[in-house]
């Protein structure tokens, strides 16, 4: 067993882009879910709206990347509004239903035969990150040598990247803190008796999936600067669901639960896979083939994830910094 | 202003014990109010006018439709027909929040207190007109801070008049019911009501904190707010209430000062059925001579058909 590698290339993980991503995407289903207590499902469809918006600007279009990446955050906008007006003053559950059926709506669309010539069919989209690429003054290679090491164009994204978290969880600090931000939270508990104090609750919950939906716009950036290329793929459902487990583990209603979540599921996923996947490779591997092959072997991560998950919900439900008292309260 | 209330208490004096009367100073007026649900019609209310700085009791058996009615005053329900207004302005088809706004704030049967809020917080919800709420001002503090901190001193001061300010950094999922009941109240008056609608405020409550709740609620009519209350228990509605509306299957069937409203045999009649001082053996009778009365003509209508 290669320790080394195994906690060098978790760290990688644990840091790199797709940590940015999933961080970014979560703070969305925070503002949602764990401040407003609206059930998004179909992050994966703000992510993807304005990943396509930005890219086909460049690729289809021949225009400038810069505003493709203002118009995909105007789209996402829209795509909130669409949802929410027809679902928002009825029971939570219609978002939910709304939410996972337009993420697949579009992500079918984008992924069309006949949209072919605009989003690039199930191929997607490349050759538009050239303007973001030129701004990237890093060369050669950073990280900790002999342990953990990053390309300079994956340390310029993953720099960009930490710093748009940075600025995301200082603007949901200071949004939260507010009065307005003291709203979303009654209306989590309890939308009659705000509005019996006078609030709009229907516009406050309007503005939550708009602001919601702009992080998830963020995350659908970093997904394609990551990649160099946005394809339907990457944007299926489970990417709403993996970014709602980061936000379960970090704890919801918390700024930084998304930061330490994300963080936390990309070290231990890439760490499962990586211990499974040495254990069962080599002449003599750790675990007999009689028990597991190494095909069988890459799947196991998910199987310890789930269990890991499950533990998590029964000793620590409130997630890394929730507050075990205030979840006790829900049980009335 | 307590000579208000005596002038508001002695303007009722001439005013007549009979449904829909009219009110020298109404604060609230509605009229031909209904609604149904499917076939049922749970509300019918023809005229009726709340009489402004008094305490008016809304009583009626189970199923009269005075939480229904309620819900249609607050717009947190639409009735298929009628006229409202509040100080002279239509409510018609106005949305609950905006009702609330006015000046006419509620509080619910089931207490609904903001669990995972502490107490103070609870309370600042309830002010109105908060600069913070807005979504660009709320990022920069200083723009709301003086408001907030004006609104805290008035929660604070509230807190302790409802025996809550020992409670004041605890969640308010962590209260008892009463507690949330005063909550609630305390909330509601954050938000500096005309007129404070309380839905069943002694339902669950104990005796001790009956008295106390009894109290603050006479306490609002003290600062010169008007009460609309719905109830149940009636030594409440004895102790406190100037005037008394009675609703049974949806319409109001019986007005005036709480002793009238008791002896009155329509309400007599709602709460405990028309036939409460009948004898059961006499009652018995009756039917079964109009059963066979039915039966014979039965009879004789098939005889008819056969021939």
């Amino acid at each position: 067993m290669d320790w080394q590698s195994l906690f060098g290339l978790s760290l990688q993980q644990m840091i790199g882009p797709t940590a940015v991503i999933y961080c970014l995407a979560a703070i969305g289903l925070n503002v949602h879910f764990g401040y407003t207590g609206l059930l998004n499902f179909g992050q994966a469809g703000f992510m993807a709206v304005a990943a396509y918006t930005m890219t086909s600007f460049v690729t289809t279009w021949g225009l400038s990347l810069w505003l493709g990446l203002v118009v995909g955050l105007g789209v996402s906008v829209v795509l909130a509004l669409l949802l929410g007006v027809p679902t928002l003053r009825l029971r939570a559950d219609y978002l939910a239903i709304v939410t996972i059926a337009a993420a697949e709506i579009i992500r079918q669309t984008v992924g069309s035969a006949s949209l072919v010539d605009y989003f690039g069919g199930q191929d997607g989209l490349t050759d538009f990150i050239a303007d973001f690429r030129n701004l990237n003054p890093f060369s050669g290679e950073y990280g900790i040598p002999g342990l953990v090491e990053w390309r300079a164009y994956d340390w310029f994204v993953m720099v960009v990247g930490w710093i748009v978290v940075a600025l995301s969880c200082l603007v949901v600090w200071a949004l939260m803190r507010s009065p307005w931000g003291r709203v979303l939270k009654s209306i989590r508990e309890d939308e009659d008796a705000v509005r019996s104090l006078g609030k709009n609750v229907y516009a406050y919950k309007m503005q939550s999936l708009v602001i919601g939906g702009l992080f998830g716009a963020l995350a659908g950036f970093f997904t394609a600067f990551r990649s160099a290329a946005v394809g339907p793929s990457f944007f299926a459902t489970d990417i709403t669901f993996f970014a709602y487990t980061v936000l379960l583990i970090g704890g919801a209603a918390r700024v930084f639960g998304p930061v330490v979540g994300s963080m936390i599921l990309w070290f231990l996923l890439t760490f499962l896979g990586e211990f499974f996947a040495q254990a069962t490779s080599g002449a003599n591997p750790l675990i007999p083939t009689a028990i597991m092959t190494s095909n069988q072997a890459s799947l196991m991560r998910f199987v310890f994830l789930g269990l890991g998950l499950m533990l998590l919900m029964i000793y620590r439900p409130q997630g890394i910094f929730g507050d075990r008292k205030e979840l006790a309260l829900d049980a009335r | 202003m307590p000579a208000d209330i005596s002038t508001a208490q002695s303007d009722l004096a001439g005013v007549a014990h009979e449904p829909g009367a009219e009110k020298p100073d109404p604060i609230l007026v509605a009229d031909s109010i209904t609604r149904s649900f499917g076939g049922l019609t749970a509300v019918d209310v023809e005229h009726v006018e709340i009489q402004r700085g008094v305490i008016t009791a809304l009583i009626g058996p189970n199923g009269a439709g005075k939480t229904t009615f309620f819900n249609l005053l607050t717009g947190f329900d639409r009735p298929d027909s009628g006229t409202w207004s509040f100080k002279g302005k239509s409510l018609n088809k106005m949305p609950a929040y905006r009702v609330a706004r006015l000046g006419m704030i509620r509080t619910f049967q089931l207490t609904k207190v903001l669990s995972r809020l502490t107490v103070i917080e609870n309370m600042r919800v309830g002010a109105i007109g908060q600069r913070g709420e807005g979504l660009f001002s709320a990022m920069f503090a200083p723009l709301w801070r003086p408001q907030e901190d004006a609104n805290t001193k008035r929660a604070d001061a509230l807190l302790e008049r409802f025996l809550l300010l020992e409670k004041r950094e605890d969640f308010a999922g962590s209260l008892s019911g009463g507690q949330r009941k005063l909550l609630e109240m305390a909330r509601a008056l954050m938000a500096d009501p005309e007129l404070v609608m309380l839905d069943e405020p002694m339902a669950g409550v104990n005796p001790a904190l009956k008295q106390s709740l009894l109290g603050h609620v006479k306490s609002l009519r003290g600062e010169g707010r008007t009460v609309l209350f719905v109830e149940h228990d009636m030594d409440m509605v004895r102790d406190i209430s100037d005037w008394v509306i009675v609703m049974a299957q949806g319409k109001v069937i019986a007005e005036g000062p709480p002793d009238s409203v008791m002896g009155d045999p329509r309400v007599i009649d709602a709460y405990l059925g028309s036939h409460h001082d009948q004898d059961l053996s006499e009652m018995e009778e009756e039917i079964l001579a109009e059963a066979l009365a039915e039966v014979e003509g039965g009879h004789a209508a098939s005889r008819e058909d056969i021939r």
